[in-house]
């Protein structure tokens, strides 16, 4: 059941070897020359979301388990290291590893409880465990509640290169960014990766072969949790703020909504997505709940007509995987 | 005046009250999810966005058309029901040979419509719903002081659920669904219409939903954002019961709303997330549900 999920990647494609790295080379240049032309506050939040939905896709493109709660590894890890830079005074490095081990423990029990039911109940789970952890920091008295941890200071990384210099905080979050992207690309075409494909193809058979498939979705779902994590850590001191919004079910609907429209299943289609989406919620700000309808519209159309998603449908008429 | 446990009775059976009626509204939209995955494979994630809509609707027929509580009681449902009806044949027919986490997807999308559309209109803020006439007031029952609409949603939730259990499972009708349930292609070979089955059991789960929307209104005011909270908690009240059993379903409903009611009187901090923490523990137990079958 579970293979439909990723149609693209049954295609038996003529693969041609070079085309990934082309199309990687073109991403760096874009965003190495983007802060020069567009604002570079958009296209530091785009990359943090863009890593978040590329952790995300990691899930269900590779291992076929949708997980409707990532916002809660995403918005605790960027309260922990809000927190840890503003009240505690940690370097910013120091604030982002430690929401990034947040989110790794929060994903190490999350997806022990998650991965003992499949499919469908695997999705509600992880949404029920995402909203309990939102009531707990909305409770919790370090989250500042309504008002979020506000003013965190993006401090020297490494003591040396001052954060508050725009220039230099887009080309930490550029790396930070293209060391995530290149991980997941890393996991996905390792021996461990292929055994994650095979779970998604088909698990039974798998568990025939003789692997512990669910040692190995825990596993992925703590990476995926952990890349999350670093996500919303770096987030945090991107924007300088933490608050209720990253923690809460919309930013998980959302970041479905990013790998959805980019192509689940390939590996820059949550990065096309995220830039997608977020250009849209910027650009049609104006136009208030109409936001939400949009987005709405844009998950049936996807989901009906559109399953491949932007890069899927590109790399299916080149016939390339990507 | 009488304690237990050093609670005062009256706080005591007034939170029980409050857990049995948010305890009938789990049980209808769970029962509702139930349902309908039973038949079409997928899980509704817009049945909190239609229980929503079924409130608005009865409250814009109280607003604007002057018609109140008990037509709305019936109207709103069939509105809603044939809402169902048309996004079943429009969006959801095309899902059936699709993984499931596709149908989750579609009508988190539906869901989002519907919820964006009516906080354009309505607001982010509730819009008081006044009750009915006949049902204001209420008795002393001596140990705790009963409101007569309270009492009322309660009785009438619990007669709706027993009604669809008994449908489903002591009648020739319900045999046909159960049976549709187990073997599709089997029962169409019987020459029952199974794709009308299908879109009319999302009919009609969709209108259960509204039905629950319509008599919360009087109770937690009408808010475009009544149906996403109370979803999630319906999720985890889904994971808890199993959607195998009908009967599991309403227990596990009334159940789990009795105990976030405790919750709410001896350890107030947990009450948000009592039903998720059982939800934790279930899964570590009994992996499958109280009364669950499999995965």
């Amino acid at each position: 059941m579970m293979e439909r999920v990723s149609e693209p990647a049954l295609q038996t494609l003529p693969q041609r070897d070079n085309s990934l790295l082309i199309v990687f080379a073109i991403m760096v240049v874009v965003l190495v020359a983007a802060p020069f032309v567009t604002y570079p506050l958009f296209l530091m939040q785009a990359l943090c979301f863009a890593l978040f939905a590329c952790a995300f896709n990691l899930l269900i493109g590779y291992v076929g388990l949708l997980s409707f709660g990532h916002a809660l590894y995403f918005g605790w890890a960027s309260y922990v290291t809000a927190y840890a830079a503003k009240a505690w005074g940690f370097p910013p490095e120091l604030a982002i590893l430690a929401g990034t081990l947040t989110a790794a423990v929060l994903g190490v029990v999350a997806g022990a409880l998650a991965i003992r039911r499949q499919g469908i109940y695997f999705a509600m789970i992880t949404l029920a465990l995402a909203q309990m952890m939102y009531f707990v920091a909305v409770r919790a008295p370090f989250t500042g509640g309504e008002d979020g941890i506000q003013g965190v200071p993006r401090g020297h990384l490494f003591g040396v290169i001052n954060l508050d210099n725009p220039t230099a905080m887009y080309f930490v979050v550029l790396v930070i960014f293209l060391a995530g992207f290149l991980f997941i690309h890393r996991v996905i075409h390792s021996p461990f990766g292929e055994v994650l494909k095979a779970i998604r193809e088909n698990e039974p058979r798998a568990i025939s072969l003789g692997y512990k498939t669910d040692r190995y979705k825990l596993i992925a779902f703590i990476l995926s949790a952990s890349l999350a994590g670093l996500a919303g850590a770096t987030k945090a001191i991107v924007l300088q703020i933490a608050s209720l919004t990253d923690v809460y079910w919309p930013m998980s609907g959302d970041v479905v909504l990013m790998s959805l429209v980019g192509g689940l299943g390939t590996i820059f289609g949550p990065v096309v997505g995220a830039f997608a989406i977020l250009s849209m919620q910027y650009k049609l700000a104006f136009l208030g709940e109409w936001v939400l309808v949009i987005e709405g519209v844009i998950f049936v159309t996807c989901v009906l007509l559109f399953r491949r998603g932007i890069v899927g449908e590109i790399a299916n008429l080149l016939r390339i995987k990507l | 005046m009488t304690t237990i446990f050093g609670v005062p009775t009256m706080a005591l059976f007034g939170q029980i009250l409050i857990g049995l009626i948010n305890g009938s509204f789990y049980a209808l939209l769970s029962l509702g999810l139930a349902v309908i995955f039973g038949m079409l494979n997928i899980i509704n994630f817009a049945h909190g966005a239609l229980y929503m809509l079924g409130a608005v609707t009865a409250y814009l027929l109280l607003n604007y058309a002057g018609i109140g509580y008990w037509p709305s009681l019936i109207i709103a449902p069939i509105v809603v029901g044939c809402i169902g009806i048309v996004i079943e044949r429009v969006f959801l027919q095309w899902l059936y040979k699709l993984d499931h986490l596709y149908g989750l997807l579609l009508t988190f999308g539906l869901a989002l419509i519907i919820e964006g559309v009516s906080r354009h209109y309505l607001g982010s803020a509730g819009l008081p719903y006044t009750l009915p006439q006949s049902l204001a007031g209420g008795h002393n029952l001596g140990f705790m002081f009963l409101p007569n609409y309270r009492a009322w949603v309660i009785a009438v939730s619990l007669v709706v659920c027993f009604g669809t259990w008994f449908v489903i499972e002591r009648t020739k009708l319900g045999a046909y669904l159960r049976a549709a349930t187990e073997n599709p292609s089997l029962v169409r070979a019987f020459g029952i219409n199974v794709p009308r089955m299908i879109t009319l059991t999302y009919g009609f789960g969709v209108a259960l939903a509204a039905f629950g929307g319509v008599m919360a209104a009087p109770i937690y005011n009408v808010s475009p954002n009544m149906g996403s909270e109370l979803i999630i908690v319906v999720f985890a009240v889904v994971v808890i019961g199993g959607m195998g059993s009908i009967l599991g379903a309403i227990v596990t409903g009334f159940g789990l709303g009795i105990i976030e009611g405790l919750t709410k009187v001896f350890f107030p901090e947990a009450s948000a997330t009592v039903i998720f923490v059982i939800m934790a523990i279930v899964l570590l137990v009994r992996p499958a549900g109280l009364f669950g079958r499999g995965t």
